[in-house]
């Protein structure tokens, strides 16, 4: 029996499903199109990476094995779906661990074959899961001490922003934003475009259609993370899409200004500055709210 | 020229090889990348992996210590391909010919689209030789069969 409300339901459902991806494509684009500026060049249109998304995608097929496509797809799907938890106001913490769950998908992709590349990549991958997981754990966290629920639709429920309460929370995801965008100083694993760190690390043995897939994951996890980002401006939810795209210029901005970082440096900083401060920020919270300064 | 067509043209990722140039070749293909000539602008990337190129650019003769990696690289890029031969010495063997070690020029090994003679090739003249590449590229990307052949 479909009632209106999940007929409404499904409606956003497919709406995420396709803007989000047209979306993401065309953050990216700009985001060459800034970096290019940036560095005094013209840069490529806007819609490039739709060019080199069709372009991948009817190309020849080649694969290392049967094993490694399986990972992009649960890779795309895991992307996809963590999407879909968020527009439902699901759980932050499932919508993390469906999250998690792709990446580890691509890094058994980059494990499956015997590039040296790849297998190194895949390490790295592993690492800096190891860099930003504690952030967005921290930040789920700092969503329940604060609206007293994971459910993302506490965040909706509650009229004032979460920014005031979790400022450096809110900042932390400069960290994970870069981190989980290939960007300078964290583009270890497998840099983006035009660079070539490991000869692409964990991406070596992907090429054509495959290779796209995990590009156009890459575009739900952009939105995802921007989403989430959005979060901590959720009424009106116009402020916290502003918001991120700050955060997003912000990370495109250190991109051209620094170089990359080894692993050991990338591990210090996300766990110092971007843990340790966050783990500061809750703590605040416990005292303010003790003292009867913040309600929660 | 159909959409796919068009992504193909619009996208052409780059991957270089250097044979045994004498390197002043390499250095002009560089200079394409640096914000006075900026081959972004029409979507080249320079990438350095043969699985994910599209386009191979080749500096430097073919000879007997090379000839099994520019093969093995190039039958490592998926189709649709093109290779370019940047500069006079993989064009022919230039001021190599004749070496013991020599074997001519790239074409020797694989086959190639696209010679911009030069030494050292300026890079006006490499960008116009992708471009004419890359007019090869769309032709066989329109017509089916030549396409289904080159899949084959
Ligand atoms: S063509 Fe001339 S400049 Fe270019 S690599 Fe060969 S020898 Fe060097």
């Amino acid at each position: 029996m479909i009632t209106p409300s999940i007929a409404l339901e499904i409606l956003v459902t497919v709406f995420a499903l396709v803007v989000a991806p047209l979306a993401g494509g065309l953050l990216f684009g700009i985001d060459r199109k800034l970096t290019a500026r940036l560095q005094n060049r013209i840069g490529p249109p806007i819609v490039q990476p739709f060019y080199d998304f069709i372009k991948l995608w009817n190309k020849d097929q080649i694969f290392a094995n049967r094993s490694q496509l399986i990972y992009v797809y649960v890779h795309l799907g895991a992307a996809m779906a963590s999407l879909v938890l968020l527009v439902w106001q699901q759980d932050m913490l499932v919508i993390l661990f469906t999250l998690a769950l792709g990446g580890i998908s691509l890094v058994l992709g980059g494990f499956s074959v015997r590039s040296p590349y790849s297998q190194i990549g895949s390490q790295r991958e592993l690492l800096q899961m190891l860099a930003y997981e504690p952030m967005l754990v921290l930040a789920a966290v700092g969503f329940y001490l604060v609206t007293g629920s994971f459910l993302v639709a506490a965040v909706f429920a509650r009229g004032t922003p979460l920014l005031f309460e979790l400022p450096v929370i809110a900042l932390s995801f400069v960290l994970v934003l870069g981190i989980k965008l290939r960007k300078s100083p964290f583009d270890i694993a497998a840099a983006g475009h035009a660079h070539q760190e490991l000869v692409r690390g964990l991406l070596t043995e992907y090429s054509g259609r495959y290779l796209a897939l995990i590009e156009m994951a890459h575009w739900y996890e952009l939105l995802l993370v921007l989403g989430i980002i959005s979060l901590f401006w959720a009424n009106p939810l116009v402020v916290g899409f502003g918001l991120s795209l700050l955060l997003y210029f912000l990370v495109i901005l250190i991109d051209n200004a620094v170089a990359r970082l080894t692993w050991t440096s990338m591990l210090k900083i996300t766990w110092s500055w971007g843990a340790g401060l966050s783990v500061l920020n809750l703590a605040a919270i416990y005292v303010l709210s003790y003292l009867g300064w913040i309600g929660g | 020229m159909n959409i796919i067509t068009t992504a193909r043209v619009k996208s052409p990722w780059i991957l270089h090889f250097d044979t045994g140039s004498c390197n002043g070749c390499d250095i002009e293909i560089l200079a394409c990348l640096t914000p006075l000539y900026d081959v972004e602008r029409f979507g080249m990337i320079n990438v350095g992996n043969p699985k994910h190129a599209d386009v191979l650019l080749v500096t430097g003769p073919a000879n007997r210590r090379n000839a099994r990696v520019l093969r093995n690289l190039y039958e490592q890029m998926p189709a649709p391909k093109v290779v370019i031969v940047i500069g006079t010495c993989g064009c022919s063997g230039g001021v190599f010919h004749n070496c013991y070690n020599m074997l001519g020029g790239i074409d020797k090994v694989i086959p190639v689209d696209v010679y911009v003679p030069g030494c050292a090739a300026k890079p006006e003249a490499i960008i116009d030789g992708v471009v004419l590449a890359l007019q090869r590229l769309a032709e066989r990307s329109e017509s089916k069969p030549a396409l289904a052949e080159a899949l084959a």
